[in-house]
């Protein structure tokens, strides 16, 4: 089975889950909301929009430069810096780090970059024992799926599903629905593994060059944990992290949380700066830091599509996204699902891999209103549908360009092209087609099992607008 | 357009007009789309509005047509006519400044603001100007007012199945708020949201009537 079909595959499947439906639903719809309260004034918003923006597009501009900053900062600072072209790269080089210092454990802060590479699995594989310190991650772990929202791994599941799982994970704890209860449960079991963990691994939010900074934004206080409590900590995020200067974070921190989950401010916000100095009573001894590009590189090559780099990974577009509501992370396939996945996954595995994504969505703009920084994925969207269709569309280097381009598909447009670009075929056509509008097929395909299939008007246009007097030239 | 005569302007209608060339260029297709989209921008050479009774049609010509054209020799032509190009409701408030007597019996109705008329044109407020000068006309508000319908154009073809859970949440709201009429100034919508209701007839449950903005004043304002 092609990856298309497999697509098409989940999307049905999603579709008859109501129960996962419902849950993703609710979900959004709360946070939709509380996005929507912490941004009452439209002005401001907009105005705070445009800031968030214009820091990220600088970083990108800047960026070959900012990272070599950055790595000498973090240098001087003690923490060792390794580049990790491919997902494969960044793999070895942290099993290398975990192996060279003898840690069979690991806990692990939430990190989307290491779902990217398929970290956990990975090290699983090496007999390093991964633990999700992340109370979604955590659930999703037990239930061994992957996330299934960015920001919220875990939305597609209720309390009463969560609840069962723990029980049959945990027989011994007593079963509740309670969601106090089950956090206090996913806590006691978390802290034990947090004192034996041997190494913590996390991602980063923003990665700051003039400080060599790494900051975390998190609620559960499980990040500064994992990069506190083990001896060894290893950081993994994608190059595009970096920006300038320490005053960039305000604007773009509160832009992150509000969008995120409508907090004014996370619980939690890390800034890790060098491990533990001989003064100090903790953190960890070593702090390593791994900057991944896996084709990153090549997006930020082109001027429009680069604005796919700008994203802070806030989730706001896909909790804003009628299809995610409709089939949830899942459905997508990817490690990053909505519309910011459909617009970067296509680009970092090919559209050859997974273009077929572009075709979920009706390019109703509702996550390009909502972005923090702007990135107008609708129009993303439709140039990858236009890169995907026509080897030659552009000069961009995009992967698997023209690879859906179908004969059927091209000679039904072209001869749309034909009797719409002139005028006469045009209206020998719509004379046909509202003369014969018996004809009108009553099935013209799937979509016309959710509604009936619309029947030409009785007289065109053309013909009302001269009966009617208007001047015809 | 009898709506507009009615108001005192003169309607030409070119009588060669097609297609905006939307369908094919959000599949993708752009050199299908930009041969149809040049041929209707010929038929507007003359310095005058261009009302438009679409919003997402209106958004293609004013928004994307430059997307579409860039680089070509007739790019600033088209930037020309993006400039004078008008979504109806946004003529008929901000240009004509019209004034409208209900003579109507009093109605409910739930209007449909299509995503190219919230996000794209930003036009969604006139709709309702326009309609809060009807004495006899109640607008219900629905829930999840701004979700798309799931219309989307090729996308209602290509994904069949996400877009049918779309239209189905877009009914289910509109009915729920018990009005008899659905309004809209997006043919596209109405096509979608009406067909869904008709389908849904079948199957026993209450439909409504759809109707475009025009058609609705029309009737409500100007017939004896
Ligand atoms: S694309 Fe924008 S809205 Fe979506 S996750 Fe990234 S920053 Fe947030």
């Amino acid at each position: 089975m092609n990856q298309t079909e497999a697509f098409y595959q989940r999307i049905e499947k999603a579709l008859q889950n109501d129960q996962v439906r419902q849950n993703i639903r609710s979900a959004m719809n709360g946070l939709m909301q509380k996005r929507a309260e912490q941004f009452n004034d439209p002005e401001e918003l907009s105005e705070l929009r445009e800031k968030a923006r214009s820091i990220r597009h600088y970083s990108l501009a800047k960026q070959a430069e900012l990272l070599e900053k950055l790595e000498q900062k973090l240098i001087e600072n003690g923490i060792q810096v390794h580049w990790a072209e491919t997902a494969q790269q960044a793999n070895n080089i942290i099993s290398t780090i975990l192996k060279d210092a003898g840690a069979k454990t690991i806990v692990k802060g939430k990190s989307m970059v290491s779902e990217e590479i398929g970290l956990n699995d990975y090290l699983e594989q090496q007999q390093i024992e991964v633990l999700e310190s992340d109370l979604g991650e955590f659930i999703i772990q037990l239930a061994k799926e992957p996330p299934s929202h960015i920001v919220a791994p875990a939305i597609h599941k209720n309390r009463q599903q969560i609840a069962k799982l723990f029980h049959h994970f945990f027989p011994e704890l007593s079963y509740s629905e309670d969601v106090n209860e089950l956090t206090l449960m996913a806590r006691k079991i978390l802290r034990e593994k947090f004192e034996k963990a041997d190494a913590g691994v996390s991602g980063v939010n923003f990665a700051v060059a003039e400080t060599g900074t790494l900051c975390l934004v998190e609620n559960e206080g499980n990040g500064r944990l994992s990069t506190t409590s083990p001896d060894l900590h290893i950081a993994i995020t994608g190059i595009e992290k970096v920006v300038e200067k320490l005053s960039d974070i305000p604007g773009l921190l509160n832009m992150l949380t509000k969008s995120a989950t409508g907090q004014t401010i996370t619980t939690y916000f890390n800034m890790i700066s060098r491990p533990r100095q001989p003064d100090e009573k903790d953190g960890p001894r070593a702090v390593h830091l791994v900057l991944l590009d896996n084709g990153r590189s090549r997006i930020r090559f082109d001027n429009d599509l680069l604005e796919t780099l700008r994203c802070i990974r806030c989730g706001s577009c896909m909790n804003h996204c009628p299809v995610y509501v409709h089939v949830g992370g899942h459905a997508y396939g990817t490690t990053y699902p909505g519309p910011i996945g459909t617009v970067l996954e296509p680009q970092l595995a090919g559209i050859n891999n997974i273009g077929a994504l572009t075709s979920a969505c009706s390019l109703c703009g509702a996550c390009a209103e909502v972005c923090p920084v702007k990135i107008p994925l609708p129009k993303l969207i439709n140039q990858l549908r236009a890169e995907a269709v026509n080897e030659h569309f552009s000069d961009k280097p995009v992967l698997g360009k023209g690879s859906l381009r179908k004969t059927p598909e091209v000679i039904a447009w072209s001869i749309w092209q034909k009797i719409y670009s002139n005028p006469f075929l045009y209206k020998t056509f719509s004379w046909f087609a509202t003369s014969l509008n018996f004809l009108t097929p009553s099935k013209l395909g799937k979509w016309s099992k959710y509604r009936t299939v619309p029947k030409p008007a009785k007289k065109s246009l053309n013909q009302l607008a001269q009966e009617n007097g208007f001047d015809y030239e | 357009m009898q709506l507009l005569r009615h108001e005192g302007v003169r309607v030409i209608f070119p009588k060669n007009q097609g297609c905006c060339g939307q369908p094919a260029f959000n599949s993708g297709y752009r050199e299908q789309a930009l041969p149809v989209a040049r041929a209707l921008s010929k038929c507007f050479p003359k310095e005058l509005p261009i009302i438009v009774p679409s919003a997402s049609c209106a958004g293609m010509i004013k928004h994307h047509w430059q997307e579409l054209f860039a680089g070509q020799e007739d790019e600033q032509y088209v930037l020309d006519i993006a400039s004078r190009t008008y979504e109806l409701t946004e003529y008929l408030v901000n240009e004509l400044r019209i004034k409208l007597t209900d003579l109507g019996e009093p109605i409910e109705i739930a209007v449909h603001s299509s995503c190219s008329a919230q996000r794209e044109m930003k036009v969604d407020q006139h709709i309702k100007s326009l309609i809060s000068q009807l004495d006899n006309v109640n607008i219900i508000e629905h829930q999840r007012k701004t979700e798309c319908c799931g219309f989307g154009g090729t996308f209602m073809v290509k994904q069949a199945d996400i877009s049918g859970a779309m239209v189905k949440d877009k009914t289910d709201c509109l009915r729920e708020t018990g009005a008899t009429t659905v309004i809209s100034q997006d043919c596209g919508c109405l096509m979608n949201i009406g067909g869904a209701f008709e389908k849904q007839m079948a199957s026993g449950e209450k439909s409504m009537n759809t109707q475009h903005i025009a058609e609705f004043l029309w009737q409500r304002c100007y017939k004896e």
